[in-house]
Parts: C-alpha cells; structure tokens; sequence
C-alpha cells in the first residue's frame, strides 16, 4: 500500500530528488522545498521519489526540508543515470501513487528525463521555472523565453502537471534536521529499459558548475588571454564559486564551453555575479542578468554592463581583480 | 544510414524583445529570422555521420511558409531532402512533438537530431517528447559522438563535467554546442537550394497542453552605483557586498 492517494481530486505532488554517486544534490532539498509549499498551499500531500543504490539514509535527509515520506528505488542497475530507465520508473511511480503534479529540477538530469516523463504521462511539461503561484486551485508558472529578455506565465491544461525548477531560484530554507520516513518500492526493469545508460562520468575541474554556485566570477575578453584567467579562479576558489566565461573568452579558445554564459551557453541565477572585463553584450546579459547581486569591473564606463550592476568599477581589471582577491581574503580571515 | 535533423526558424541574438499587442507574444516587427544555432550543431553532425557511413539527411521544420528560408539553409550546407510540417498555428512543445513524431515514424531513422532548445522558447523538451513517442533512447545535450556497431557512445554536458553514455540505435540526440564546427554553406550549395524540392505535409490538429496566460518584460534592473575607478574603491566593494547586499 502506498503513502499517498488522497481523495480524488486531490493534489499529489511527486518530487524527484536527483542524486549523484548516493548524495542528495541541492536542487534536491529546493524541490522537496517547493513540494511542501505547493502541496500545503493546495490542500494537498506531498513525497519525494530518490533513484539509485544505497541511497536509502541520504533520501531520509529530506525530512527537513518538509518531506515525511521519500518512495525510494533503490537498485545497483540504477546506481548510475539511465534516461529510459529512471523514466520508466518515474512514471509508473507517478501512475501507481496517483500523482497529479511533478516537480524535477531543471538540472542536466531534470532536463533530460522530464520531456520522456510528458510523454509517458500525457502530461503538459512547464521547464525551467523560475516563479509558482497558486491563483485559485491552479498552480501557475513563471519561465523565461527568448533567453530571459521576456519572461512568460503558463498554465497546464492537462490531467498531469510537470514543471522543472531553475536550481538555485526556490530556496530550500533551513534544515530542520527531522528525518523522513523511507518507502523502498521496486519497478520491474529489463535490458531493453537501459537502452540509454551511463557509463561513465568525468569530472572537469571539481568547481561548482556556474549553474549551481551561489557565486559566479565571470571572465570576459577583457582579460586579454587565458593566462590571466588564473586571477578568475583564485577568486572563484577563494569564494567557493564557479568559474564563468563570456562566448568571447570561450569562442577565442581560452575558456572551455561549459563555462560559457550567455544566450548561447548557460543561464544563471546566482546570489553573486562578479563580471571582470565583460562589456556586457545583450546575449550576455541575458544568461546573467537574473543574478540577485552583480558586479562589474571593466575600464570603459560605457560598456553595457554596467547598466545591470549593483555594484561597478570603472577600471582596470588587472589592478582591481587581485586587489579585491585580497581584500576578501582578508575579510574572510584567510591572509 | 537514414538521418533525420528536425530545425527551427526563431528570432535571430540580437533581438530587441518587445511585448506583441496579444500580451502572450513578441512583437516581430523588424525582427530578424535565423536558424535556430544550436540545430546547425545537430545538421552538422548529421552531415559528418552521412559522409562517414553513408545514407541520406533529412531536414525537418515545422511552421509557416517563413521555415522554407531555414529549411533551404540546411539545403544549402548539403542535406539530402526537406520536409516542411506547413502549421500557422501556435503550438506547445508536446504539439510540436506530437506532429513531427507523426511524420518521422514514417522516414524510419536510425538517427533523429535536435539541437538542445530552440532559443526563442528555451523549452529543450521536443527532442525528448519526440523520443519517447517513437519508443526510441535518447541524449541530450551532447558534445562528443561516436558510432560504432550500432551503438552510439556520446558524452553529454552535466553539472561539473560530462557523461559518457551508451545509446542503442536508432535513438535521438540533442546537440549542444561545442559538439563540431559546422560548415559554411558554399555559394554552390546556397544557388542550387533555391531550386531544390521542400516536401509539404500537414499536421493534424493538437490540443495544447501549455497555455501562455501572460508575457512581460523581466523587471528592470535599477540604476546600480559606480564606486570608483581604480584598486582604491575594492575596500568600499567588499564592505557593500558584506553590509548592503549580504552576499558575502
């Protein structure tokens, strides 16, 4: 028997909490955050689905983020990412228990099983939310389009409801360190299910990625050639961050891609943006300008980008980039 | 090798986006049409996969009469036919799905190519509707391909590195940038798609399952403050961030 199936009609909200190697992500406690709200809001109940191997006490740790019960899969064939397999077993998860709303984040994972999930469940997919709402007994969405230059409120029409979550956008708030109540079920999977399976993962350089650091600091032309890019991550490690690069950086080889943000590299949405030699050009902006707090730093007082800065410099990044590296070292107790 | 590219035609970077009278959608006055970056990535690689084991490339769109000028943009980098899904009606990533699903079950692919999302409405879902509707795996975001025996090995773009997964054929995938360079359409190639052949069909009626209620430009963001012009004004920055902003 299961957790869940309330009285019909009512809203069960399922929310998958993505792990890697048997550790929650972080995107995971902001889901189970955003489940808890909605569900409550919505005079609904709410659980967390966590696939993969040995990962029964790591999905207990939901419990504080307003979670009572996690429905763990829990299966060595599942240790690593299969799409056709984790889809299958979402979804007849979501069917068994009656699930009327999904929340994935819209993490690489999120991202890659969510539009299967649509289709497997006939339902309309909202990605990459940045806003929920409730208007009425209707859970109304906030995603950009055109890369952020517009931002759109949708509606889902249909019976099954899913929406990825922008990581870093809902808060997961405090950890009140309660323990949820675990559920192991089990799907019955054949060699055909993993059709598409991971074999393997390389790590690049063990920093957060720009998607999911709380502090982003961003290179740009402006800092004249990847031999200079060491001031970036000396500041970006001294914060704990990620490394970002404007597509002029990436493009002229300096940077690898996945640094990239922008319009046609990444969106991100992190507490702190620090843009060093970046002139702020309008694909640009868009994958950062969402940012809570920016900084900028260039010598031409009339680049762009210091029209979406809280904060700017107007000088050379070569005197104030190591000069603001040691004065946070400083402030952090770390000289 | 049967491979099937799907591509759009969407506002082109540089836009100005401007709410359209509707209130649900852009005003495309003056607005600039290109093919969708991220599906030059995808015909590319299906350009490279053809000249390597041979077959044919199949270019997809689906839209109005306007989706010709991307379809003979993919003509012009050497595809071997296009298919033009004719639609004036606006459609929701499912519905997309559903009417391109629709006419690629019938082409029989061993490869069905996206690029990652269309940059107008950044959804990144029609590849993965596609797929599971065709009863076929997939990956996404990928930046490396590799065939051998009838399985795909591709590395894809996660959080802090990449995967490496292994794909049965025919499966689809969605490109991401990074995955090759794609080639620069010869004048030849460009004169000879202005004559070549774009197959119309059309699409049944779908319901949508996304409703855009409402379309605003984000909030602006307030004029920020200049602390100063050199290494001096980096005490003042710090303490800001830690006292006004608390970010730090």
């Amino acid at each position: 028997m299961g957790i869940e199936n309330g009285a019909k009609g009512n809203t069960v909200i399922l929310a998958f909490a993505e792990q890697r190697d048997g550790k929650l992500k972080k995107n995971a406690f902001e889901v189970a955050r955003a489940a808890r709200t909605y569900a409550d809001q919505l005079g609904g109940i709410c659980f967390c689905l966590v696939i993969g191997h040995n990962v029964k006490e790591a999905a207990e740790q939901l419990g504080g983020y307003g979670i009572e019960k996690v429905v763990v899969i829990d299966d060595p064939a599942l240790a690593a990412y299969s799409t056709t397999a984790y889809a299958k077993v979402v979804a007849e998860i979501a069917q068994q228990r009656g699930a009327t709303v999904l929340f994935l984040p819209a993490s690489a994972m999120g991202k890659d099983l969510a539009p299967r999930l649509a289709a497997k469940l006939d339902a309309g997919l909202a990605s990459d939310c940045t806003a929920l709402r409730i208007d009425g007994r209707e859970l109304i969405a906030t995603r950009p389009v055109y890369a952020g230059k517009a931002l759109v409120d949708v509606k889902i029409t249909s019976e099954v409801k899913i929406f990825t979550l922008r990581p870093n956008v809902f808060t997961a708030g405090k950890n009140s360190g309660a323990r949820a109540t675990v559920e192991t079920a089990s799907v019955k999977l054949t060699d055909s299910d993993f059709a598409a399976r991971v074999v393997d993962v390389k790590v690049a350089t063990g920093r957060p990625d720009v998607t999911e650091a709380d502090i982003v600091v961003s290179g740009g032309r402006g800092m004249k050639g990847p031999e200079h890019f060491h001031l970036i991550e000396e500041l970006a490690d001294l914060l704990g961050g990620a490394v970002g690069a404007s597509r002029a950086a990436v493009d002229a080889g300096w940077r690898p891609h996945d640094e990239q943000v922008g319009q046609t590299g990444k969106t991100v949405s992190p507490s702190l943006y620090i843009a060093c030699g970046i002139s702020g050009a309008i694909q640009h902006l868009a994958g950062m300008s969402s940012s809570k707090v920016i900084v900028a730093i260039n010598k031409d007082k009339d680049a762009p980008i210091f029209q979406v800065a809280d904060y700017g410099i107007v000088g050379d990044v070569f005197d104030v980039l190591p000069a603001l590296t040691k004065e946070i070292k400083k402030f952090l107790g770390k000289e | 090798m049967n491979i099937v590219v799907c591509i759009n035609h969407v506002p082109d970077t540089e836009t100005k986006v401007k709410i359209g009278p509707d209130g649900k959608t852009i005003d495309r006055t003056g607005v600039n049409y290109i093919l969708n970056p991220y599906d030059e990535f995808a015909i590319e690689e299906s350009l490279r996969l053809k000249e390597k084991f041979g077959g044919q490339v199949i270019a997809i769109s689906l839209g109005s009469d306007a989706h010709k000028e991307t379809l003979r943009k993919a003509y012009a980098m050497g595809v071997d036919k296009a298919i033009l899904i004719k639609d004036d009606s606006i459609r929701d990533s499912f519905g997309v799905a559903r009417a391109l699903a629709d006419v690629i079950k019938e082409l029989n692919p061993d490869i069905v190519f996206f690029g990652k999302q269309s940059i107008d409405y950044d959804d990144a879902q029609v590849n993965g509707i596609v797929a599971e509707m065709l009863g076929l795996p997939s990956a996404s975001v990928v930046v490396k391909l590799e065939i051998e025996d009838g399985v795909a090995r591709v590395d894809r773009e996660i959080e802090g590195g990449h995967e490496i997964v292994e794909v049965k054929l025919p499966a689809v995938f969605s490109a991401q940038k990074g995955l090759n360079e794609p080639r620069y359409p010869s004048l030849k190639g460009i004169m000879q798609a202005k004559n070549k052949p774009i197959e119309e069909r059309t699409p049944s009626p779908v319901t949508p399952k996304v409703e855009v209620l409402s379309m605003r430009k984000p909030p602006a963001k307030g004029a920020g403050k200049i602390i100063g012009t050199d290494s001096s004004a980096v005490p003042e920055l710090v303490r800001l961030l830690h006292e006004e902003a608390k970010v730090i």
